[in-house]
């Protein structure tokens, strides 16, 4: 049915993504794991004084549909304010990936925005005051299941 | 009772009057393409005989069992109960009152895992199990030790991924109180020694409960050569209906069991404080069963053995080695579990840079179903060090002719991630 599913922007962003590895103090951090699949997405975002994410990067392994996903979706938070995060829904990011996705697959392709929606919600629900700032680069997150 | 399996003469095999018994193969899919199913270690298509049997009972005796007073009621008991004796001639159980119905594997080990496990096992017994199991073979008996104190032991595997029976010694003494096992491995498709762990589970006093999700629909099962104590399959992997499985138990066992579930059908006398059981199998049936489901898989059953497993296991060889032959013949391929005269017709692989879910989305383009992912094998996966593996299994309809759609479909594949 999906017979442009892997097309070449879905597989050039598998195959060399965007921001993938880590950043040495992110001002937060999530990771998840799909359990059905055994996708797993690390997010990390950097955020300047302003509240902008100054840096995304993501880490993980799993499909391809997940893994460009997650490149996309970091390629497209950057420059972006938090309140401009809190408004990206999910049927926004399916149209980033400009492919078709099934139910099952829409699994795949949301692991990433799922990971970076608990992240705003972790960072919402921290006070301000205990939020981690960004020390050295010992991996000061939010939240960090999975 | 035109459909009554009773009827179906055995025939010889031929694959392509076979695959007329099963609507859906014939069908095209929503994209067009011709399908593969090989899928059915995850479920198996549905024959005529089965499906004409399920609007048979629905179109002409739909009635509770047991209860009504009336034409309907009776014919719909006899019903049940002639499937019921179907099952345990298939099974070669002494009395079809050790057959219960469950609604599918799951429960029946759920089932034995409550009514058996939380009265019989004390701190310090053990269960053993082994890292190939189900889920559903693991994580009941995970909640029994937590509330019994028992501790779970585990045979080790070998390379190839069977059971490794130079621990057997080691791990089966006298404080294994049940071996919990599956015939056939769901990924691996390795075969298990039921015969010799049942003699050693015995020497040691212990119970076996012998998974047969995978098996019963593809070898013949004997529930008394070997001895075992229990066996839990589903129908819908047996060409049967969803929501029904059966529990078989050992008498003696299930009568010194206390019941699972509670309610209406498996009492005696119900009082204000307390009540008696009814026998069996009732006493492990309450409320109402999945009736026309358990006569569909008595249907199934009927149908599995006019085709007959000799011819079963003729086909699914045929098929098993032809996968066994060319799959590692493509670039990148693994192939994982034991040599062919181990395993049943599954065949679980991984296709190096194309994660397993890709893989499958592109065989389904081309019409080849397979599964994809860790089929509720999680600690197997973790032992094979992957995450996810794609699972071609197989079933006496398929064809030669399949196999080469799924190598075909590979080589798509491989080709669409730019990697030929």
């Amino acid at each position: 049915m999906n017979a442009d599913l892997y097309d070449d922007y879905i597989l050039d962003h598998y195959e060399c993504p965007y921001h993938k590895g880590h950043i040495a103090s992110p001002t937060c951090a999530h990771s998840e794991k799909n359990p059905l699949c055994g996708d797993q997405i690390r997010l990390e975002l950097k955020l300047d004084e302003s509240g902008r994410v100054a840096e995304a990067f993501f880490n993980g392994k799993g499909c391809a549909i997940s893994q460009a996903a997650a490149s996309i979706l970091c390629q497209h938070v950057e420059g972006k304010t938090l309140d401009e995060l809190r408004g990206f829904q999910a049927p926004e990011m399916l149209r980033l990936l400009k492919v078709p996705l099934t139910a099952t697959r829409q699994r795949c392709g949301l692991l990433g925005f799922k990971v970076l929606k608990t992240l705003m919600y972790e960072l919402d629900q921290a006070p301000a005051k205990a939020r981690p700032q960004p020390t050295d680069g010992s991996d000061p997150v939010v939240a960090t299941s999975g | 009772m035109n459909t009554s399996p009773e009827t179906l003469p055995r025939r010889p095999f031929d694959v392509q009057v076979v695959r007329a018994d099963f609507p859906i193969l014939a069908r095209p899919l929503p994209n067009g393409a011709t399908l593969a199913y090989l899928d059915n270690g995850a479920t198996a298509q549905k024959p005529h005989a089965v499906i004409d049997k399920l609007r048979e009972i629905y179109e002409t005796c739909t009635a509770n069992v047991h209860r009504g007073i009336h034409q309907l009621g009776d014919r719909v008991t006899v019903e049940l109960e002639a499937a019921r004796e179907k099952i345990r001639g298939f099974l070669n159980a002494a009395d079809s009152a050790e057959i219960i119905f469950t609604s599918g594997t799951t429960m029946s080990i759920n089932l034995v895992a409550h009514a058996w496990g939380r009265k019989f096992l004390k701190p310090g017994d053990e269960i053993l199990l082994n890292e190939m199991e189900h889920h559903a073979n693991l994580v009941p008996w995970q909640q029994t030790a937590k509330t019994t104190g028992a501790k779970l032991r585990f045979i080790p595997l070998t390379t190839d991924g069977r059971l490794d029976a130079s621990h057997f010694d080691r791990v089966i003494t006298s404080r294994t109180k049940l071996v919990a096992v599956t015939a056939m491995s769901n990924v691996l498709g390795t075969i298990n020694p039921i015969r010799e762990l049942a003699s050693r589970a015995k020497s040691v006093g212990a119970v076996i409960l012998v998974d047969g999700a995978q098996s019963v629909p593809h070898m013949p099962t004997d529930v008394r050569d070997p001895a075992i104590d229990f066996l839990a399959f589903s129908g819908h992997k047996l060409f049967g209906p969803t929501g029904i499985g059966v529990l078989y138990g050992r008498r003696e066992v299930l009568e010194a069991m206390d019941p699972f579930l509670c309610g209406g059908n498996m009492i005696n006398e119900v009082h204000l404080e307390s009540s008696t059981w009814g026998e069996l199998p009732s006493k492990f049936e309450a409320g109402t069963i999945p009736i026309t489901e358990a006569i569909g898989l008595g249907a199934a059953i009927g149908y599995v053995q006019s085709i007959g497993f000799e011819a079963i296991h003729a086909q699914e060889s045929k098929l098993l080695e032809k996968a066994l032959r060319l799959l590692p013949q493509l670039p990148g391929v693994t192939v994982y579990g034991p040599a062919a005269e181990h395993r049943g017709a599954i065949v679980s692989f991984t296709v190096e840079k194309v994660h397993p879910h890709d893989l499958a989305d592109l065989l389904d383009q081309k019409g080849v179903a397979v599964r994809a992912g860790h089929h509720c094998t999680m600690p197997l996966h973790d032992w094979l060090d992957v995450p996810a593996t794609a699972r071609a299994s197989f079933a006496f309809y398929n064809t030669e002719a399949e196999v080469d759609s799924l190598i075909d479909a590979i080589h798509y594949a491989r080709h669409k991630f730019r990697l030929e």
